[in-house]
């Protein structure tokens, strides 16, 4: 967009959203560059902070008018680039839209505003008992909305599933500036297509969710959480494997290498077992005999595959203890690598030995370092490679392991995401994984809710199709900038 | 209903799937109307179809593709009996979470309709496992989403697209599942010769549910259900049928031999307390009702999908108009119930009593849908009440299906 239509627009937003929710400053606008992804910046041309539903649509509107492009963001720990900002669009940032709406115990359910942060709502019912179960471990800072367009999971949805299994209707803002209802809300199972289901995970493409309805779960009557550790991650894959064939559903099953337990051991001295090259922290939760039950079948599993210590915590501060090297792991390799790139990658549980074996050959044929940290009971991979970028040829041979670990997922017919998304930072994996027509045929999916192309645009797909006739063609006609859908910025 | 002047075929391959949409589509400047059957045995289900000129049977399209034990995940072709499949998965001590209340049903019409039985309050419906999906689009293309592992958010979902679709949107040919553990033992918790109104008030809890100054009786209430939660039922279904002393409420619980043992102790206690008077055995077998639809060949199938505080006012709100005429069976837990009516029913009556529950329902998210009905009396009922989002529903279809070549008429808004 020009600089000025970029100015005109700040002024008619501020006349409806108060000067403060818009922000044209650039110093200001840089602190929106990046999401957690920080080698993709773009300096948005706008920033609009909007409180409320309606504030959003006057927004999305506007933006239509003008034929300008919008991304929406919340708290920005996205680690794909889906909240890379558009230098010519819009940044609609969810942060003050932080009220939890209503609550609703007897039907399970909580209404939310996009932008509270995912531990807020299991925080708010947790004294009656309840909880809400996607816990990525960013959760603390995360924003549900971004939950939503990411269908974040977590630890523990090896269980409990992801975000889509757990959100029952949203309200969304159509990037014709429509606000509609979706879903099912306090039910289950609404008549028509799986709207919801289609708008979770999108990434923020099909339009902007400006209230999510969350399912709401009873807490489990016990919790118990071991730490395993063994000699090598050999032994520990191998011990997660005979935890499925066992017939566990534990609620978690993570694991680490030596490299991730030392940078840990620096950070949060977590104390994990002396010696071992691997460990794997299994919760189980239910009902309490069947998880006294289950906790000895774990033992003996991990016996079998030669543990060389377990441990179980006894209470709630023991547990944290345990979690806490887990959940400070990406933070804590910065301590041990100047730079690091967290991959994100799924394999078939069957694959993880020889997965995890192959990933090994390639960073020593490199002479990179990759720590392994992640989410083995439904085989999420997150290798972490290392790399200095000061070093000549560092950053190059990381982003080429980072490349080929992706390459083996998809040989053992993974995935090329897991949880992070696609964002900018795989769209040239996708052809890939799909073939032009699965492509174009999600892009059909696209050209329903986004006729003009503004929502979030130059994401997920490598190449963006031009929705020919829109089923309103006034949309697409009455803004300048967009002819037919086709980007002309 | 299918006309017998439509032809029937049933390609083997999805190469002949994809052989029999694009020749429909190339007959002719409108081309011709395809509706999309598995086993059939839901042909009656949802409204008229406008018009039909072949009927595609998937019947052709069977068999196990891959199954991986050690993964948990299998794919399977669409035209494959879902009973087929499950024993299977038996055999290596799997299942799959999703069941049909007909024997026959196939994958791909178990999927398309969005059916889901008493499992669906542990483990949610066939959208909610299934993990990949192939299917042949209106235009004759083959198209693919997701894939063979059980976490993957590259890409849209379109499985979440065609779940539910009525064979709206395209043809599925093969669906790749997320399985679970065939469990060790269970038992099934049976409250029999419930009066009514003690079950129309699941849990005692009052109509409309609770507002945030819910009094004493209803945080009890509460709690009962809350701790009945904590016990993880796989199932909790209610059957509704006859006379006023014939009400049932059945709970399911799964595990290990000694977990199943106490919990089912523990349920049965909890529900002999609330349904004082009442008696609460715990028997090894289903009630002969688990899992099967109120309603039969020709008569009037309705699905309540409820806010749980909502079920009993709107079960009371049905018996008021149609007393012993009216069976309701289906989930309690989760608020999904089915009706049965007979077709001698008085469609006024009928039509009010919709507009009367839907009108009640507004803002909740629930919904009371027509699933099947005879003709003569669907099509002049509303079958789906107001569908949220129905515009972009509309839209979804333009892009998918512009010609509307596939089940016209059945779906949400005559898609
Ligand atoms: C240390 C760390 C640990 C992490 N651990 C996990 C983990 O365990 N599991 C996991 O799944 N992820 C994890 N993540 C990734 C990240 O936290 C999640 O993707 C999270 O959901 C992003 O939320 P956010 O509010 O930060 O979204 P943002 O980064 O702000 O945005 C992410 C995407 O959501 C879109 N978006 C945001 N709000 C809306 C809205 N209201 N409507 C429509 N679209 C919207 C954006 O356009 C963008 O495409 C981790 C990240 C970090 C930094």
């Amino acid at each position: 967009m020009s600089a000025a239509t970029a100015t005109e627009l700040a002024r008619r937003l501020r006349a409806r959203l108060g000067a403060s929710a818009v922000v044209t400053d650039e110093a200001a606008r840089r602190t929106y560059e990046c999401d957690g992804l920080a080698h993709y910046r773009t300096v948005p041309a706008l920033v609009v902070l909007p409180e409320s539903a309606e504030q959003v649509r006057t927004v999305v509107r506007e933006c239509h008018e003008a034929g300008v492009p919008w991304v929406a963001r919340g708290s920005g720990t996205g680690l794909s680039g889906g909240a890379l900002p558009h230098a010519d669009g819009v940044l609609i940032v969810t942060s003050r839209m932080r009220r939890i709406l209503s609550i609703d115990l007897a039907n399970g359910r909580a209404v939310v505003e996009p932008g509270v942060i995912n531990l807020a709502i299991s925080r708010a019912v947790a004294d009656d008992g309840w909880f809400y179960a996607p816990d990525p471990s960013s959760q603390s800072v995360c924003s549900i909305g971004g939950n939503v367009a990411e269908n974040s999971g977590g630890a523990k949805c090896v269980k409990y599933g992801f975000t889509v299994h757990h959100v029952t209707g949203l309200e969304l803002c159509t990037s014709e500036g429509e606000l509609i209802r979706i879903g099912s809300w306090l039910a289950a199972d609404a008549p028509g297509y799986d709207l919801t289901g289609l708008v979770v995970g999108s990434e923020g493409t099909l339009g902007i969710v400006t209230k999510v309805v969350v399912r709401l779960l009873r807490r489990p009557e016990q919790v118990t959480t071991l730490l395993a550790g063994f000699p090598s991650m050999a032994e520990a894959g191998a011990a997660t494997s005979a935890l499925v064939a066992a017939g566990l559903v534990p609620a978690a099953v993570e694991m680490m290498d030596a490299l991730a337990i030392s940078a840990a051991e620096q950070a949060v001295a977590c104390r994990y077992p002396e010696g071992a090259g691997a460990v794997l922290i299994v919760e189980l939760d239910g009902p309490a005999v069947e998880v006294a039950e289950e906790e000895w079948t774990v033992r003996e599993v991990f016996a079998d595959c030669g543990a060389i210590e377990v441990r179980r915590a006894v209470d709630e501060a023991e547990r944290a203890e345990i979690w806490k090297g887990r959940k400070s792991a990406f933070a804590a390799v910065g301590r041990i690598s100047r730079n690091y790139i967290v991959q994100d990658g799924v394999i078939p549980r069957t694959s993880l030995a020889s997965v995890l074996a192959s990933i090994d050959e390639l960073a020593r044929a490199a002479g990179i370092r990759v720590a392994n940290v992640f989410h083995a009971g439904d085989g999420n991979l997150h290798p972490l490679v290392l790399y200095d970028e000061t070093v000549p040829g560092e950053l190059d041979a990381a982003l080429s392991v980072s490349g080929a670990i992706l390459d083996l997922c998809l040989a053992h017919g993974g995935s090329i995401t897991g949880e992070h998304g696609v964002g900018v930072d795989k769209m040239a994996k996708m052809p890939r994984m799909f073939s032009a027509d699965d492509l174009q045929t999600m892009q059909l999916l696209r050209c329903a809710f986004d006729p003009p192309g503004l929502a979030n645009p130059g994401k997920i797909f490598p190449t963006p199709r031009l929705c020919g006739e829109p089923p309103r063609p006034r949309s697409a006609e009455s803004a300048p900038g967009i002819h037919q859908g086709i980007e002309i910025w | 209903m299918v006309t017998n002047a439509a032809s029937l075929v049933r390609p083997a391959d999805v190469a002949g799937v994809v052989d029999v949409v694009r020749s429909a589509g190339a007959a002719g400047p409108v081309g011709r109307t395809l509706t999309i059957q598995g086993a059939g045995t839901k042909a009656a289900w949802g409204g008229s179809l406008t018009a039909v000129d072949i009927v595609l049977s998937t019947t052709g399209l069977t068999g196990v593709v891959a199954h991986e034990p050690g993964d948990r995940v299998v794919t399977v072709r669409s035209g494959t009996p879902l009973r087929e499949l499950q024993e299977t998965l038996a055999a290596a001590g799997q299942r799959l979470c999703v069941e049909s209340g007909y024997d026959d049903a196939t994958i791909g019409g178990v999927l398309a309709s969005g059916e889901a039985g008493p499992l669906r309050l542990r483990y949610g419906s066939g959208r909610d496992l299934l993990i990949g999906v192939e299917f042949v689009r209106a235009d004759g293309v083959v198209a693919r989403s997701g894939g063979r592992v059980v976490k993957n958010v590259a890409g849209y979902d379109l499985g979440r697209l065609l779940c539910g679709s009525f064979g709206t949107v395209g043809v599925i040919t093969t669906a790749t599942f997320r399985l679970h553990p065939r469990p060790a033992a269970s038992a099934w918790v049976v409250a029999a010769g419930v009066r009514k109104d003690a079950l129309l008030s699941p849990g005692g809890l009052p109509p409309g549910g609770l507002a945030d100054g819910a009094g004493t009786r209803e945080r009890a209430a509460i709690a009962v259900l809350a701790d009945i939660a904590t016990m993880v039922p796989s199932a909790v279904e209610g059957n509704l049928d006859g006379p006023d002393d014939a009400g049932e409420v059945a709970v399911l619980v799964e595990g290990s031999p000694a977990g199943v043992a106490a919990r089912a102790r523990t349920v049965q206690a909890l529900m002999a307390d609330q349904l004082a008077g009442v008696d609460v055995a715990v028997v090894a077998q289903p009630p002969s009702w688990w899992g099967r639809y109120p309603f039969g060949d020709g008569d009037i199938g309705l699905k309540l999908a409820l806010p749980v505080t909502a079920v009993p006012v709107v079960l009371a709100t049905l018996h008021e108009r149609f007393s012993a005429l009216l069976t309701v069976r289906g989930s309690l837990g989760s608020g999904v119930l089915y009706a049965g009516l007979p077709a001698t029913v008085d469609v006024r009556l009928l039509t009010d009593a919709l507009a009367d529950v839907r009108a009640w329902l507004a803002g909740t998210g629930g919904s009371v849908v027509v699933v099947t009905a005879p003709p003569s009396i669907r099509d002049g009922l509303d079958l789906w009440g107001e569908v949220a989002g129905l515009s972009l529903m509309r839209r979804l279809k333009a892009q998918f299906d512009p010609a509307g070549r596939f089940t016209a008429g059945r779906f949400v808004g005559g898609l």
